[in-house]
């Protein structure tokens, strides 16, 4: 008996608080060097006592009002939705301050840095809107910002590489392995261990040692709080019947979904056929944490392939592959082919330039209701994650 | 006591300070040559690194190795073939490796490996001793020595912890960086070295950017000895032979032995 209701007791409530050394049922952790974990626990600590205070709460919903234009809108697909068969609606992080959701987490993070009495941020970047977003809270605050970005990613996104350096921030281009995302946050962490006394470690999505993957969710949860009401008020059923994000690391998907997490509403993470950590990868241990990589027999880990530099990372955030393992969530794929054809369509049909990472939640959304995966009349919400802006190069070249 | 440990109290207890070379295994056809060349110049323990695509706490230098080593085609399993060809060497090897390979096929199956291949240590730099039960307990029925890494940064009842659970003996990373060579070795190192051998009597071994005898008898001063890495795949990467880093070792050794010359 006594068995059964400690049992009961530690069962997880998915997307609640994770269990203890950070974990998500079988994932999450800390797999960091000795030197870095002080500074996790430090950033632990500090997040815990922040997120309980209603000042800091307070001070953070203000900034995501006044400087990130919050709440976003939800936005009807109407052509698109007549032409699908279902009801589609866009949740426009697109919208938000600095392109997309991005700037959610970094104004989280670094108004915790702040309180931490930290002077300068450091941030991974692949897309570079992560990096766009951490100069820009760091200009706001008054702190310092090194942003690490691969070398591929700064040719491919000169646009941004100009923005993050406006801004005042310095950007350090990564030469290491493939010249992305996962070299960029390799880069970031060395580094950190060098500064973490005076530099915050500003993740860029639900990744890396306890307690990022949750801090991030938490900060991203925005999303989800805030479609969850407007669902209600835009819906005859008030709860949307399928809830879409794209996944790269996980963010904007685990913001979306911690909204969701209670209610009948199934759950799809949309990754990029050549990154798809949480539909194709294996159990792993990277970048501080144990999760879903893509990796080969012996264990050395795959490069990433997409045309969207955001979700270009061979591994998924713990906490996606613990809702896989729970079947709270599914994880699908598209190509580069029906992601640009689909940023196309949604750019004729609804006047939106989605981020190619975006696009590709767009893209699944266009499969599964010519499929009937999303049956005819089916209410779905989407997170429209990013605008494409700084994706025109790219779709220069392909289109 | 395994073996690492019970051969490293033995000649730390003698009074001789401890080296420990390393190489990226893999790195050239015939890296085990070097090995071979590391006991010759009196090692005490042989540090051998299977590479990982993404070394997280190396520096430029072991970044480079690894990569190289790769590129030509090394795996974990023709690394640990070839330390079972090193059986006759009498020096303790050490495996180094990240997380992602230790837990590949489980730590149970990779300790297995190691013994089979005759390595007597492990060390994994992204496995913190909170996370280490498996790991320790899989290496510890293997007869591998899990050694433990302790930083600058670590505090005390942590560092009690880390010195009793860690086995073979205490890896003190001698400052808050990756890998790599240093010009000088900052306060730290010392000081760390000092506050680990107060708390236990395993051997303390001290690392990161030790890269000349100078550097080294100083670190062995509070520490009972030191692990050279970088320093030695700076060399391999520019194309020394064996016998060049055995006499760069050599020098190392002489200085070790005899400070004060
Ligand atoms: C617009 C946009 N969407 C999605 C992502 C992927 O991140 P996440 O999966 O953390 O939301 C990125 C990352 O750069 C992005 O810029």
């Amino acid at each position: 008996m006594m068995g059964d209701v400690a049992t009961r007791a530690a069962a997880p409530r998915a997307m609640g608080v994770p269990g203890e050394r950070g974990r998500f049922g079988d994932h999450g952790g800390r797999y960091v060097p000795e030197s870095l974990v002080e500074a996790c626990r430090e950033v632990e600590e500090a997040f815990r006592e922040a997120w309980a205070d209603p000042g800091f709460r307070g001070e953070l919903a203000t900034l995501l009002a006044v400087h990130a234009g919050r709440p976003t809108p939800l936005t009807p697909a109407w052509r698109l939705s007549a032409e699908l068969g279902v009801t589609l609606l866009l949740k426009r992080e697109d919208l938000a301050h600095t392109g997309s959701h991005k700037i959610n987490n970094v104004l989280g993070q670094a108004l915790l840095a702040a309180r931490m009495g930290r002077t300068r941020l450091i941030a991974e970047t692949g897309a570079g809107q992560h990096g766009v977003a951490t100069a820009t809270a760091a200009a706001l605050l008054g702190l310092e910002a090194t942003v690490f970005m691969g070398e591929r990613d700064v040719e491919r996104q000169a646009l941004n590489v100009f923005r993050m350096r406006m801004l005042g921030a310095e950007v350090v281009p990564v030469r290491a392995g493939t010249r992305t995302l996962k070299d960029a946050t390799s880069e970031a962490m060395r580094h950190w261990v060098g500064v973490a006394g005076s530099a915050h470690y500003c993740v860029g999505s639900v990744i890396g040692p306890s307690p990022y993957p949750y801090m991030v969710r938490e900060f991203q949860r925005v999303i989800g709080d805030e479609a969850r009401r407007q669902c209600a008020a835009a819906l005859p059923s008030a709860v949307p019947d399928h809830v879409v994000a794209c996944v790269g690391g996980g963010s904007n998907a685990a913001g979306t979904f911690a909204g969701f997490a209670d209610t009948p509403a199934r759950l799809w993470g949309v990754e990029a056929e050549g990154g798809a950590g949480a539909a194709l990868g294996r159990p792993g241990v990277l970048h501080g944490f144990r999760s879903l990589f893509l990796q080969d027999d012996d264990g050395q880990i795959r490069e990433a392939h997409s045309i969207a530099a955001g979700l270009d990372y061979p591994g998924v955030g713990p906490e996606h592959a613990h809702l896989r393992d729970l079947g709270r969530a599914r994880y699908v794929t598209v190509d580069d082919g029906e992601v640009t054809a689909a940023a196309v369509r949604l750019a004729r049909a609804e006047g939106i330039v989605p981020a190619l990472e975006s696009a590709h939640a767009v893209a699944w959304v266009i499969r599964a209701a010519g499929s009937g995966e999303l049956p005819a009349g089916s209410t779905v919400l989407l997170t429209l994650s990013g605008r494409g802006d700084k994706d025109v190069a790219t779709l220069m070249e392909v289109l | 006591m395994n073996a690492l440990e019970t051969r490293l109290r033995a000649r730390r207890d003698a009074g001789r300070k401890l080296l420990m070379p390393y190489v990226t295994g893999g790195i050239t056809p015939d890296w085990t040559e070097y090995a071979r060349a590391f006991a010759a110049a009196g090692a005490d323990a042989i540090e051998i690194g299977v590479p990982f695509s993404d070394p997280t706490l190396d520096g430029v230098t072991i970044q480079e190795a690894s990569h190289a080593a790769l590129t030509r085609g090394a795996t974990p399993r023709g690394v640990l073939a070839g330390l079972a060809g090193l059986a006759d060497l009498d020096v303790p090897l050490v495996v180094s490796t990240y997380c992602n390979l230790v837990f590949r096929d489980g730590p149970w199956a990779f300790c297995a490996a190691l013994r089979e291949a005759g390595a007597s240590g492990l060390i994994v730099p992204d496995l913190p001793v909170d996370e280490a039960d498996e790991a320790a307990d899989a290496a510890a029925g293997a007869g591998v020595d899990l050694a433990l890494l302790a930083s600058p940064a670590t505090p005390a009842p942590r560092l009690a912890e880390i010195s009793r659970r860690s086995r073979g003996f205490v890896y003190a990373v001698s400052l808050m960086g990756t890998t790599g060579t240093r010009s000088a070795l900052g306060p730290a190192a010392t000081a760390l070295a000092g506050r680990i051998t107060g708390l236990s009597d395993r051997p303390v071994l001290l690392g990161f950017g030790i890269s000349t005898p100078g550097q080294a008898v100083e670190a062995a001063r509070r520490a009972d000895g030191v692990v050279v890495g970088a320093a030695i795949m700076r060399r391999v990467l520019a194309g020394a032979r064996p016998d060049e880093i055995g006499a760069f070792l050599t020098a190392m050794r002489e200085a070790l032995d005899d400070p004060g010359a």
